[in-house]
């Protein structure tokens, strides 16, 4: 544990870059107001100061932002981007064992259009097709990087739930997904969803019990046979001792309750309610369970638990006093989640902070980053993204984003670099049609 | 036996026998094999000691008697004039089903049903409930109760110059136990050189997991290979616990796939881009087991970090093409071209940086098209020493057997491989293998380049998925 930590920290060592400071620009920090002619100096890849006329140390990259806009870089709650070998195990009702971590993939091009968006923090989840999915984890998207150092440094891992219609499609009779070789899974309605996360709770408090036991009997002096190690429970335990975060997929208000009342039941905490299209009925609700909620802006009815939909749903939740964040859940969303946030404030006449906090801060809360990342202030994370016009614009692009105060997206390098990428695919290409030629005559 | 008579059938072989011809007549029609082979005057290609330009190769009682510049030879010694031709250790293929025999092809009746829809009255499979059901595991399977001489695919293996093959089943997520076989026998069991050498791991994904078994994801199969490990250390420790303090304790019920896993020496595990193999290295480590990383078509990026895992790789001979019958309109991703470009590069790349690696035929299985995968890594940068090391040492170290295959050595196994012109250049052709002492000479037939006139063979017919 203590060599894997030193690596990290190793790694996390080699990943800031130079020192930077981002002049004279319109900063907008999300929980401390908005910096006109502002400055913002990165050292060691967190933010040492924020405000006016800084002076940069020797050797930093020094960019002009006049002109320009700059915001935290933007967290996704919800992702399933750099996920390799299938999203789902979807075979199983509670497929607890499987791990998003072991199947990250660095190389995945959506990581770097998610960085041409801003995007700097996802939170990867399993799919949807099982009441308790698999394992999820946050990464910063630094590109280049290999799997292990995209992790998030300290950030809580989570787990997939999911209700409704997802989870119980292959149980149902004439459902496509129940067709193929396999006999049909359980469950096939919502009750059996509901049914399969109180079974798999009871077996998790049992496999607890019995590790008690085994321990309390070595402590006596005596040669128990130790239990199994299981991999599908292991991440229940941890759930029950609040080490990690449940995100839950959910539509219907009904089965919000429902889930809340078992987690009650059950003794853990839901963190957040992912979709959660009707949570502006229940808002009262998810607010003193303490769940966050992340939504879509204004996407609906692509099947019939998604149709008593709103797109005022996060602005009625926020004045509910729910942590509310807007996400993804795809690969193209994910590059202009700013204008997703501009929507809360068309619909439900949020702020432009409390906008902006949809897709920086609030994420971040949910996903107990927030000291971490999520606004600009000194101390977070060198995490940073510089616009050409204000971000909450249709018409904003972004120019450049930082992780830990690395450059990972370069608007004007990338543009530059195109023709260079083309000549050099071009050349693979006629060599590989002149190499088939050769072989037939 | 057969050797010897196809032999006896050339007129210029005869005139180069030249005087023991009597004595080796006489010894067939006895219906005996000569005690004793020697290859004289040859150049000898040892791998593992001095390379000779006229050496001479004494074998006898299927191992290597002597080898040498000036090695007598006996009188009862069925002599090859070596003029011309090179000795090689014998090749072997480093992971593959070679000696397995193809299953028998599916019913007509089950065929029948393929056409997509099942047939009323199928059932479905029983659904896995999850690892504890031990899905697609044949941990306990050997390869060496499984490999006989009847697979018709030994020929071909043969004319292209290997003798040996590490051989998995291939089956399943975990395959079960390989060996190290000779390709040719009178038996299956005359064929096992070693046994068992480690377990084959495929991750078989697809399907997202709808109307499938478990597991179906990559991480699927990750985690159950990972429990599998867990409680194949569990089932150890339980079992030392209960045989010391068996009252009181229940005993730990009986599992003949972790039986397997523990059996293993070694594991395989795959990985050809590099984020899989950076996943892989990391995943290999955990287990805690000793293993060997197969594929490595994008080792090219990857070099470094293999180098410094220190662990074995085999490349895979079947190097990634343009797919056949690609829509034209088609723009490939340019990493994937790269691949497509690059891949050969890696062999040379991984003997450049010290890293012990073999070469599997993946699939590959006529004489010419194995040379020509060979050829492509010995244009791509690879030394032909470091390629026929890769082919003979380095595949026999990497499973332990380098005390008994892998060099022309005295003492060691007789598997030899005699090609006339040295071996990857296009004239080239291999003359003579010998497996065990054995003497065969592969067909000349099968190792010319198949005519490139249309599509080769039948098309498929009624495939069952």
């Amino acid at each position: 544990m203590r060599r894997a930590f030193l690596i990290l920290w190793a790694a996390a060592g080699s990943l800031f870059g130079q020192a930077l400071l981002v002049r004279n620009t319109t900063v907008l920090t999300v929980t401390k107001g908005t910096i006109t002619n502002g400055d913002v100096l990165v050292e060691n890849g967190r933010i040492a100061a924020v405000g006016k006329n800084l002076s940069a140390p020797s050797g930093a990259q020094i960019v002009d932002g006049t002109g320009k806009f700059l915001m935290p870089g933007i967290i996704d709650c919800h992702s399933h981007t750099a996920i390799e070998g299938g999203v789902n195990e979807g075979t199983v009702s509670d497929s607890s064992m499987v791990n998003i971590r072991d199947v990250i993939n660095p190389t995945d091009i959506n990581i770097y259009r998610g960085l041409a968006g801003g995007l700097t923090v996802s939170n990867v989840l399993h799919g949807s097709a099982n009441a308790i999915g698999g394992q999820t984890i946050v990464i910063k998207l630094r590109w280049g990087k290999t799997a292990e150092e995209m992790l998030f440094e300290g950030a809580k891992p989570g787990i997939k739930f999911a209700l409704g219609e997802n989870p119980k499609r292959q149980g149902y009779p004439s459902s496509f997904f129940s067709q193929g070789p396999a006999e049909r899974r359980y469950p096939g309605t919502r009750m059996g969803v509901e049914q399969v996360i109180r079974d798999s709770f009871i077996e998790a408090r049992n496999y607890q019990a019995d590790w008690k036991e085994y321990r309390d009997r070595v402590a006596r002096g005596e040669h128990p046979i130790p239990p199994r190690k299981d991999l599908r429970l292991e991440p229940l335990v941890e759930v029950l001792e609040g080490k990690r975060y449940v995100h839950a997929h959910c539509y219907r208000s009904d089965e919000i309750l429902m889930l809340l009342r078992v987690a009650d039941e059950m003794g853990f905490k839901i963190r957040t309610l992912q979709h959660v299209l009707e949570g502006y009925k229940v808002a009262d609700e998810i607010a003193r369970h303490g769940a966050g909620a992340s939504t879509f802006s204004d996407w609906w009815s692509y099947k019939i638990e998604a149709y008593d939909a709103t797109p005022y749903n996060a602005a009625i939740m926020t004045r509910k006093g729910v942590v509310v964040s807007l996400n993804s859940d795809s690969d193209e969303l994910q590059r202009h989640l700013n204008l997703e946030a501009a929507k809360t404030m068309r619909y439900g006449g949020l702020s432009e902070d409390e906008a902006l906090a949809m897709v920086t801060i609030n994420p971040a809360k949910q996903l107990g980053i927030d000291d971490k990342v999520g606004s600009i202030e000194v101390g977070k994370s060198g995490d940073l993204v510089l616009f050409d016009r204000h971000p909450l614009d249709n018409y904003s692009k972004v120019l450049k984003t930082w992780i830990d105060g690395h450059e990972y997206f370069d608007r004007d390098k990338d543009l530059s670099e195109r023709t260079e990428f083309a000549r050099k695919k071009k050349e693979l290409m006629d060599k590989e049609k002149a190499a088939a030629k050769e072989v037939t005559p | 036996m057969g050797g010897f008579t196809r032999l006896c059938e050339r007129g210029g072989m005869k005139r180069r026998f030249g005087l023991i011809l009597a004595v080796l007549l006489a010894a067939a029609l006895r219906g005996e094999v000569p005690s004793a082979i020697a290859i004289q005057g040859a150049h000898v290609v040892a791998v593992h000691g001095p390379e000779l330009a006229h050496g001479t190769v004494l074998i006898r009682n299927g191992l290597i008697e002597a080898v040498g510049e000036n090695v007598p030879v006996p009188g009862d010694a069925w002599v090859i004039n070596g003029a011309g031709l090179t000795v090689y250790p014998g090749f072997i293929d480093a992971l593959g089903t070679w000696g397995i025999p193809a299953p028998a092809p599916p019913a007509p009746g089950r065929a029948a049903g393929a056409g997509g829809t099942p047939p009323a009255t199928a059932q479905p499979e029983p659904r896995v409930r999850g690892p504890e059901d031990r899905p697609q595991t044949y941990a306990y399977e050997r390869a060496a109760d499984l490999v006989s001489p009847s697979d018709s695919r030994l020929e071909a293996a043969r004319a292209a110059g290997f003798t040996t093959s590490a051989t998995f089943p291939n089956r399943g997520i975990i395959e079960g136990l390989g060996a190290l076989v000779d390709l040719a026998g009178e038996r299956g069991r005359d064929m096992v050189v070693a046994q068992p050498i480690g377990e084959q791991i495929i991750f078989r994904v697809g399907g997202g997991g709808f109307g499938r078994s478990f597991p179906a994801s990559l991480m699927g199969n990750i985690a159950y290979v990972r429990q599998l490990y867990l409680d194949e250390a569990n089932y150890r420790e339980a079992r030392q616990i209960y045989a010391k303090n068996p009252a009181g304790n229940r005993r730990p019920e009986y599992d003949h796939a972790l039986e397997g896993l523990s059996e293993a020496p070694r594991i395989l595990l795959p990985a050809q881009e590099s984020q899989q193999i950076d996943r892989i290295l990391r995943f290999g480590r955990e287990l805690k087991v000793p293993f060997v990383v197969y594929g490595a078509h994008e080792g090219y990026r990857s070099i470094d970090e293999l180098k410094q895992a220190n662990v074995p790789v085999l490349v895979s001979l079947k190097w990634p093409e343009k797919p056949k019958n690609a829509d034209p309109a088609d723009i490939p991703n340019e990493r994937d071209l790269e691949m497509r470009e690059r891949a050969p590069e890696v062999p040379g790349l991984l003997a450049k940086s010290g890293i012990a690696f073999g070469f599997y035929s993946d699939g590959i299985e006529s004489a010419p098209d194995l040379k020509k995968a060979l050829k492509k890594a010995v244009d791509a940068g690879l030394t032909r020493p470091d390629a026929i090391k890769a082919l003979t040492w380095n595949t026999a170290e990497i499973y332990g057997a380098a005390d008994r295959l892998g060099s022309i050595e005295k003492g060691k196994i007789a598997n030899l491989t005699v090609t006339r012109g040295e071996a990857f250049d296009d004239k080239s052709t291999v003359e003579y293998v010998i497996i065990d002492g054995k003497l065969f000479e592969p067909s000349k037939e099968l190792q010319k380049p198949a005519p490139p006139t249309g599509p080769q063979g039948k098309p498929a017919e009624g495939e069952v998925n």
